[in-house]
């Protein structure tokens, strides 16, 4: 057992847990935030992608003790309060998701690609976000509106 | 997963120093094969040690013709590295291509040539571009560090720190993904080196990543796709799966050369 | 009405998953859970002689070690197929013993063996794997053909040679005196490949047994909880069913694989019981890929005859269908009902005849993976057809047009009624959105590039709605295929509606309420959707098949009809009206051309009230209903796939994919692209990427990720979806259903796309680069030859 401690959406947490604990065993099974889901064992359908320390990465993929001190935000860590993050609220609006169990790993990775691309000032298009997406799976929604979701958001921050 | 213990190592000294103290201990760098590995329960160390927050491991630097990278950068920032861009694109742009986002997000280049999966990226790069690999005991020539699947020269205990890339006057680096697990199915690095031309091969060979003589001899002569024309790759020495044949991976290897000619 | 029937309504639904709210199975911990891990057969085939759990039983955690003796000793039911598919002879089909756990055999790679009850996953998975199980390996047969020839491996005592029924429809000697005076013949090969559905969201259950009221609940990701607890309570003999509750909460996906009920949930049930602890499973991916009913798995020869002016005279068709070690819950009707008799496609055929062959292998179950039979079907008709035509030098629109259906209602030679349809005009619209005029000048242009651009047909039909009770009874349906709905006005005039139906992706918490607040002409705000917990809901039949809007809301809006007419009736009396003058809009109840109204929450009030209703109203406003199709409903449509292919790797990129369907009345549009969106990603994986590969030993080689090829955003194209609609004259609403046409109608355009560009129609599913590649150096041998 170890002691791991991280900031996980703003708030301070600290629990023991056996060392071979996955961060997203963390976050689901012993923080109960359970919008970040598991999907497969192989680390590709991107259900469980969260931001650590400000890059998305794969949380089943990730040792919890690995990234004990970290900052760590999920998709319950998103939004301003009541006011939806601009991503999430792109998701609604173009019908980016169905089922919703890949969505918030597909928001994370959207978060984290737009934010990327406009550091960078390289432009996000269609054939960006579609490559961009290789580590998140989708099974309802031919992708067709996630990518459209995506490049509202992506517009709508570009002007915020 | 099996129960393991984790230590997170300070340096590389103390890296080494815990690794040997425990029964059966594996070094843990981004841990995007390792852990998926462990998680189907087809490895079960006793130990694991954490490498990802060595310092003296991190990091990119370009002096004269070389550029060195830390063991412990993650692809991301190889990929995005201003300097890594102008010394040698084309392994910026090989480790911009290395699985997903996420995935270069945690995953390291010590880990993978570690590792050497014959499908991974960068065992191309190292070898093509004639790197020297830097480990806690000694330097190895890419050459002498690959040996087949999923082999290296690695001793027991022994700890990649940092590769040494020779700045190309020209190379490029193409693959074309296995289309589930887009890992390459074939991936060529082409490379004009003060060691002459360098032609490496990932994904494709039955034995892991392999120097591509033919192309070599007829690029030395005449660096043009057109070049490669007449060079065939032996149909024996490729791997053939359910994602294709042997004769499918020959002649792969031989459209990605020339497209990596091309864009070099 | 902005938000009624055809407005593009945002899901009311979306909130929860977007902020990470979504309840899904694996999202629920209950007091004092244990979790299951199951000890599962290595081998495709072969005799349990003994297991020794002694040494898993001391491992630290550890409540129990079950077995299959022991779930048959507790009287435990196999699990069985609910469809019975006679063979032409008359015999019924042989179906063979599957218990939840095996007892003396098991029959493919994961077939369930032992299950550890255990304080923690990992627990449960150390002791799993401490379990000694000693088999004594059999031979092993996994392709249908093989698993039909003389001297294969027999996989149950009661299928010799493995066939479970030899089922036929048509007139067989009617089609092949049609097919012998054809002008031209054209004759197709055709795999269709075998699919693993993957819903993203892995199969889970928990259960939990509360001793003192002999009740169980059951948490569970299944598309028709109420079919859960019928048949987990009648045939597995779990439970009475009102002493089993069955909660389908959030649930991620289905496509098929989420109706049937597995052995893991029967056994979490059973094993509650056993320990007295909330028993819970989630399955792996891994696991999922093992277990999960897969799809498709057809091995086809078909024969199609035309005359000399290219009208169809016949079709023949011969089908192997693998159903896997087991029958699954619909397997049996997948390769036959759902298929063979949309086998006249969109076409005016005077005789076709069909053979199914249906077949054990040592496989996983195969059951219905989104479209079940239909897109088998729709594949061997515009493969053909897109053949046909070009052996006969037609034009692929040409001759589908010379062979539509126009008259409605048509009788097919293969059961099937279509009741309405304008297949040209779908055919007209797609060709349009695709620029096909324009198509030989896109092809020049691409070969200029290097590459070799090829567009395709699809003209597919299908049957959904699955449909009227008696007539799926009398082609062996073990269950009545109606829905029922229950419609709640509050005393405050809010509405809940309690449906059947089962939404898993689907939105039916924004459509169903809809269909209400366009009845009624009410705010969405106030309207809710209850579904997914037999305690709350009373029966129903869940969702698959594209059945929900057809059925399921053809059912609220026999219950919207009785509550509209106790309202008026209410109203009239109240208001001193009669009742043929009062109107319900804007949020009241009027009498029209006065100004006399109650707003609508008064409605509801004085109807709980009860202080003043008329004479014999009972109080309340609640109605419930049944509704049981009349006929099956018939989406169409037309696809056009345009790609372009790399010579040089065999890489296929779909540059253009235009859809025109024909759903009938849309209540939503938004959420029916959608779900088109969805299936052609679905049919293009199929196509293109999927496949699930055993091994002669039966093991499993596609497994995961790794080299099971999900589509990803990379691999597919924005899609042109558009819609030419009749309306439906068998329902209410005038629906037909849209949830399968995508991976239905797709399939074929996209072969029929790359054959076309790479001139080489010998190419099986999926089309690989190295397959690809491979048929253009065939047909570059072919060309060198001549």
């Amino acid at each position: 057992m170890t002691k791991i401690s991280m900031t996980v959406n703003d708030k301070a947490v600290s629990r023991d847990v056996p060392d071979n604990t996955l961060l997203v065993e963390f976050i689901r099974e012993n923080l109960r935030l359970t919008g970040t889901h598991v999907g497969c064992d192989t680390s590709q359908c991107g259900a469980c992608v969260v931001h650590v320390d400000g890059k998305a990465i794969k949380s089943c993929t990730t040792l919890a003790a690995s990234v004990d001190g970290a900052t760590v935000t999920t998709v319950e860590g998103l939004a301003n309060g009541k006011e939806l993050h601009p991503v999430q609220q792109a998701f609604k609006d173009n019908h980016g998701l169905q089922c919703g169990f890949c969505t918030p790993g597909m928001i994370m990775s959207a978060t984290d690609m737009i934010a990327r691309y406009q550091a960078s000032g390289e432009e996000l298009t269609e054939a960006a976000i579609r490559h961009e997406l290789e580590g998140n799976i989708c099974r309802c929604t031919g992708y067709h509106n996630i990518v459209k979701s995506i490049q509202d958001a992506a517009a709508k921050m570009a002007n915020a | 997963m099996f129960d393991t213990t984790y230590h997170r190592a300070a340096s590389v000294a103390d890296a080494a120093e815990t690794a040997a103290k425990a029964d059966d201990a594996a070094y843990l760098s981004g841990g995007q094969t390792l852990l998926p590995t462990m998680k189907q329960r087809l490895a079960s160390p006793s130990d694991l040690v954490d490498l990802s927050q060595i310092a003296e491991m991190q990091g990119i630097s370009v002096a004269g013709d070389t550029v060195t990278i830390g063991a412990g950068t993650p692809h991301a920032d190889v990929a995005g590295s201003t300097d890594v861009q102008n010394a040698i694109p084309a392994l910026a742009a090989l480790a911009g291509n290395i699985g997903d986002p996420a995935v270069r997000a945690r995953g390291t280049l010590g880990g993978s040539i570690a590792n050497n999966d014959p499908a991974a990226d960068y065992p191309a790069a190292c070898l093509g571009l004639n790197a020297t690999i830097v480990t806690n005991t000694r330097e190895l020539a890419a050459a002498d560090f690959f040996e087949g699947l999923f082999e290296t020269a690695l001793e027991e205990g022994e700890i990649v720190t940092a590769v040494r890339f020779p700045v190309p006057s020209r190379a490029a680096y193409a693959k074309f993904p296995n289309p589930a697990s887009r890992y390459a199915m074939a991936g060529v690095m082409v490379a004009q080196t003060g060691d002459g031309v360098r032609v490496a091969v990932t994904g494709a060979g039955n034995d892991g990543v392999f120097r591509h003589e033919a192309m070599e001899a007829a690029l030395g002569t005449n660096w043009s796709a057109d070049a490669l024309a007449d060079v065939s790759t032996d149909a024996d020495d490729m791997l053939s799966d359910m994602h294709g044949s042997a004769e499918y991976r020959a002649h792969l290897v031989g459209v990605m050369a020339k497209r990596a000619v091309e864009s070099a | 009405m902005t938000e009624g029937i055809g407005a593009r309504v945002l899901r009311k639904e979306d909130k929860r998953f977007i902020t990470g709210k979504g309840k899904y199975t694996d999202d629920i911990k209950m007091e004092n859970q244990a979790y299951a891990a199951f000890v599962r057969s290595p081998h495709a085939h072969a005799k349990v002689t003994g297991i020794n759990a002694d040494a898993a039983k001391a491992m630290p955690g550890v409540e129990a070690v079950l077995t299959g003796p022991e779930l048959v000793a507790d009287e435990i039911g196999n699990i069985i197929c609910g469809w019975a598919v006679s063979s032409k002879d008359g015999s019924p089909m042989n179906m063979g013993a599957w218990s939840a756990l095996a007892t003396d055999t098991v029959r493919y790679v994961g077939d369930a063996v032992a299950v550890v009850i255990a304080d923690s996953i990992a627990e449960a998975e150390a002791a799993a794997e401490a379990v000694e199980v000693s088999y004594e390996e059999l031979p092993v047969v996994v392709g249908s053909v093989k698993a039909l020839a003389d001297g294969a491996p027999q996989i149950h005592e009661n299928a010799p040679n493995n066939m479970i029924f030899d089922w036929e429809i048509g007139e067989e000697a009617a089609t092949d005196a049609a097919l012998a005076g054809a002008a031209h013949v054209t004759k197709l090969d055709i795999v269709n490949n075998r699919l693993s559905p993957n819903a993203m969201e892995p199969r889970a259950a928990i259960a939990t047994y509360d001793e003192a009221e002999e009740h169980y609940t059951l948490y569970t990701t299944s598309q028709n909880p109420h079919v859960a607890r019928l048949v987990l309570s009648a045939f597995y003999n779990v439970a009475p069913e009102n002493k089993l509750r069955v909660i389908a909460p959030d649930v991620g996906g289905g496509f098929g694989s989420k109706i049937y009920i597995y052995p893991e949930e029967i056994v979490c049930l059973w094993a509650s019981m056993k320990t007295n602890r909330s028993v819970k499973w989630t399955s792996t991916r891994a696991e999922a890929f093992l277990t999960d009913a897969h799809g498709r798995d057809h091995v086809t020869t078909a024969t199609m005859g035309f005359d000399a002016g290219g009208k169809i005279v016949g079709l023949k068709v011969d089908t192997k269908a693998n159903l896997g070690a087991y029958m699954s819950l619909f397997s049996s009707a997948t390769p036959t009902y759902l298929y063979a008799t949309l086998l006249s496609g969109q076409y005016n055929i005077e005789n076709v005849y069909c053979n199914v062959k249906a077949v054990y292998t040592n496989t996983v179950p195969v059951d219905a993976y989104r479209g079940a039979g239909r897109p088998e079907a729709s594949y061997v008709m515009e493969r053909l057809m897109e053949t046909a035509a070009r052996e006969m030098g037609m034009s692929p629109a040409d001759l589908r047009l010379k062979n539509f259906i126009t008259e409605f209602p048509h009788q097919t030679p293969v059961i099937m009624a279509y009741d309405s349809g304008d297949f040209a005009a779908n055919q007209k619209q797609a060709m349009e959105a695709a620029d096909y005029a324009g198509f030989e000048a896109r092809r020049e242009e691409a070969a200029k590039r290097g590459k070799l651009r090829g567009i395709g047909f699809s003209n597919y039909i299908e049957a959904c709605g699955i449909a009227p009770s008696a007539a799926v009874g009398s082609l062996g349906a073990g269950v009545g295929l109606w829905e029922s709905a229950e419609v709640r006005v509050n005393a405050v005039g809010t509405i809940e509606i309690l449906t059947g139906s089962h939404s898993h992706g689907q939105g039916h918490e924004t459509t169903f309420a809809q269909v209400v607040a366009d009845r009624f002409d009410l705010p969405l705000d106030g309207i809710s959707v209850v579904h997914g917990d037999t305690d709350k809901v009373q029966m129903g039949m869940g969702t698959y098949g594209s059945r929900s809007g057809a059925v399921g809301m053809s059912a609220i809006v026999k219950a919207l009809d009785k509550v509209e007419a106790k309202v008026k009736k209410l109203a009239a009396h109240t208001l001193e009206a009669s009742e043929d003058d009062i109107v319900i809009e804007g949020g009241a109840v009027k009498v029209a051309g006065t100004d006399k109204q109650m707003l609508w929450h008064e409605v509801g009030l004085a109807a709980y009230l009860a202080h003043n209703l008329p004479e014999g109203m009972e109080p309340g406003l609640k109605e419930g209903a049944f509704y049981d199709p009349t006929n099956f409903t018939f989406p169409a449509g037309c696809y056009i796939c345009e790609v372009e292919v790399d010579p040089d790797t065999g890489t296929t990129e779909i540059v253009q994919f235009v859809a025109s369907d024909d759903f009938g009345t849309i209540v939503n549009p938004m959420i029916v692209e959608g779900q088109v969106h969805g299936g052609i990603g679905q049919g293009i994986g199929q196509a293109l990427l999927e496949g699930v590969v055993y091994d002669d030993a039966g093991q499993l080689l596609s497994g995961s990720y790794m080299d099971y090829t999900m589509p990803r955003a990379s691999d597919l194209p924005s899609f042109s979806v558009h819609h030419q609609s009749t309306v439906c004259p068998g329902n209410p609403m005038g629906m037909k259903g849209c949830g399968e046409a995508g991976a239905i109608g797709s399939p074929p355009a996209v072969i029929n796309a790359i054959t076309d560009a790479i001139g080489n129609n010998d190419l099986s599913m999926p089309a690989t680069p190295s397959k690809v590649w491979a048929a253009i150096q065939a047909a570059n041998a072919a060309t060198a030859a001549e």
